[in-house]
């Protein structure tokens, strides 16, 4: 992180593995991806792995972050980041992957690969940002749309007997992946708790254990059209609550 | 410490799948992605088995996107990486063939074409030349080379790694599954001991031999229709540049012919023979077939037809290739005559048959 004063005024804190060129980042105002590739910033500092990471972002809101790091990066197509990074990392074993996308990238269209690359073990990290919909298309529902909950087509709410009920994807990776896996589900709410999700999520590739996955509850007031207050209590109360925080797989993995 | 693979040359009787992961292995390819489908498997079975003993890898993943993204991927980091499929799964393929030609992404891929539409048949076609040459949303930045003989699937698939990562577009072999699953005899070499020189390939990020690299940001999404204007634009140009410096084809008595005999893949073997035994008749009959199909040898052909009267086209598919011939020569009066049997091969007999009735 850089100084937080420069010639007397008060900058911005930054990970200094973000691209200073091309901030401010481009999410909305409030959206939690850039909360979230803000920690996972902090962590590639504090582990020292910027050279030799490979960071990939899907089709989604984070493809908005295809430039934000000063670091390797590849945006790819709707749902295929997470084979695009299991492929750089079978073929050279020292690169350090990410793969980071949203719900539906994770969960609807690229769920086959999440759930093949669990069951393989892959020694790549995927960090999957879940704000309850689709954001970049406008607001659909996402696998992990609340019951009830409102989207541009759910527009009555989310009926579980239609649609079932929202996808608890730590839980299913946690479910398929042998020994050596690290699986959890932090918040933008707790970021510090967050940043200890991911680094051990880097640290668990870094040691080649095997897949880390942290599922990272977001928010997204454009499309849920909520202000700050109402956005805070989406993701403390409504979200988390149906949506349990912690460490599923490999919590006996130290912080280094 | 990888095995000394072929030395001098060797003259084998093998199957065109085992035939391609000999090439891949003598092109010095470094790790396979695969998902099983008829009637490519062997040569994942013949790879899985070359590769432990030459250092390279392998990964079976859960469907043909992944296998082709996993490929995409795997080329990125530097690797010559590639994929095989056929039919269904190279449907499912394009996606990544579309990443890898907006990306420049030197991937090849080796299809083996079966029948179609749907599952059709795990035989053979031709059906899948339109798919191969134009799949996708975008504008078949790619090269297509379409193989008659095992000796040709050596030799192209060696070259496809070559072009691939001399050019930077998709490269795809284009078999079929006869091809595939028939016995014949060629001659395996070391390229590099016959003067052939193996392009080294080159991470495009992900280099973790430079730490002290500049990074890179590679994209496939543009704000503009400007900015998305100007990045095809440039692949445009790179891919007519490239164009007359790949292009290649076969001919053979075009000159004074009347008739032009006009295939592609396989079905050039019957076509070739027809060729040389109507010749023996003392029959004017040429025999023209483009072996790049991406970039077609579209100049090439029109001078060949020039002094012809009929152009006899057969494929193992209701006019893809047809499209594909009378686009490259439009303008020209010749009259096609069209032999298209999808998903049925075409022996020499019939195409023998077909010129008789031309007169
Ligand atoms: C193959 C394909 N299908 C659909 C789309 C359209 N699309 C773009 S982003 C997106 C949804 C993104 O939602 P999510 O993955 O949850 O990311 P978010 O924007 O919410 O962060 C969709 C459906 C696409 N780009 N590609
Ligand atoms: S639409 Fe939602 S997810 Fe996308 S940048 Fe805006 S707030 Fe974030
Ligand atoms: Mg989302």
């Amino acid at each position: 992180m850089q100084e937080l004063e420069e010639d007397g005024i008060l900058q911005p804190a930054m990970p200094s593995c973000w691209c200073q060129e091309t901030k401010p980042h481009k999410f909305c105002p409030g959206c939690g991806h850039g909360i979230i590739l803000k920690v996972l910033g902090e962590a590639i500092d504090e582990l020292g792995i910027k050279d030799t990471m490979v960071f990939g972002c899907d089709i989604g809101c984070s493809l908005l972050s295809w430039d934000l790091f000063s670091i390797d990066t590849v945006q790819t197509h709707h749902g295929r980041t997470t084979p695009v990074i299991t492929g750089m990392k079978r073929a050279n074993s020292d690169i350090i992957g990410v793969a980071y996308m949203g719900d539906g990238g994770g969960y609807a269209i690229g769920s086959q690969h999440l759930f093949n690359a669990a069951v393989r073990n892959e020694k790549i990290t995927i960090l999957l940002c879940n704000n309850c919909n689709y954001g970049m298309t406008g607001g659909q529902m996402a696998p992990t749309t609340l019951p009830g909950m409102k989207t541009e087509t759910t527009p009555y709410g989310r009926d579980v007997s239609e649609t079932g009920y929202p996808t608890k994807g730590p839980e299913m990776v946690a479910a398929v992946a042998p020994e050596g896996a690290y699986v959890a589900r932090g918040t933008i709410a707790n970021v510090r708790q967050l940043k200890g999700f991911i680094k051990k999520a880097l640290e668990n590739q870094i040691a080649g254990r095997g897949i880390s996955f942290v599922e990272c509850l977001s928010s997204c007031p454009t499309n849920w059209r909520t202000n700050a207050k109402q956005t805070w209590e989406f993701v403390e109360k409504d979200m988390a609550g149906f949506f349990k925080v912690g460490e599923l797989r490999g919590s006996e993995v130290k912080e280094g | 410490m990888a095995e000394v693979l072929l030395q001098g040359e060797q003259r084998v009787f093998m199957t065109g799948n085992e035939v391609v992961a000999w090439a891949a292995v003598a092109a010095k390819a470094d790790i396979m992605y695969g998902y099983p489908i008829t009637p490519q498997n062997e040569i994942m079975h013949y790879w899985t088995r070359l590769a432990p003993k030459h250092g390279k890898r392998f990964l079976q993943v859960e469907d043909e996107i992944s296998a082709g993204f996993t490929t995409v991927g795997g080329v990125m980091t530097g690797r010559k990486a590639f994929t095989a499929t056929a039919g269904p799964g190279n449907v499912l393929m394009q996606e990544s063939a579309n990443m890898a030609e907006m990306m420049r992404v030197p991937i090849v891929y080796v299809v083996q074409q079966r029948g179609g539409p749907s599952t059709a048949t795990v035989i053979y076609a031709q059906q899948e030349t339109t798919l191969t040459c134009f799949g996708g949303n975008g504008e078949g930045h790619r090269l297509v080379y379409s193989t008659a003989t095992h000796q040709e699937l050596f030799d192209y698939t060696i070259k496809a790694f070559n072009m691939a990562w001399t050019y930077r577009f998709p490269t795809f072999v284009l078999g079929d599954g006869y091809q595939a699953k028939m016995r014949e005899s060629l001659t395996m070499y070391n390229p590099e001991e016959k003067g052939i020189q193996l392009v080294k390939p080159v991470p495009l990020l992900g280099d973790t031999t430079k730490p002290e690299r500049q990074f890179k940001h590679l994209r496939n999404t543009y704000n503009t229709e400007d900015e998305l204007y100007k990045v095809v634009m440039n692949n445009q140009r790179d891919w007519d540049n490239m164009a007359e410096k790949v292009v290649e084809w076969d001919e053979k008595g075009c000159e004074d012919a009347e008739v032009i005999l006009l295939t592609h893949g396989i079905v050039a073997r019957s076509a070739i023979t027809a060729y040389q035994q109507l010749r023996a008749e003392g029959k004017k009959v040429g025999f023209f077939r483009p072996i790049t199909l991406r970039p077609f040898p579209g100049k090439e052909l029109k001078e060949a037809i020039k002094n012809a009267k009929k152009l006899l086209v057969a494929e193992s598919a209701y006019g893809q290739f047809l499209k594909m011939v009378q686009n490259n020569i439009f303008g020209s009066q010749i009259e096609i005559v069209p032999l298209l049997r999808p998903g049925v091969g075409i022996t020499t007999e019939e195409i023998v048959a077909e010129y008789h009735k031309l007169s």
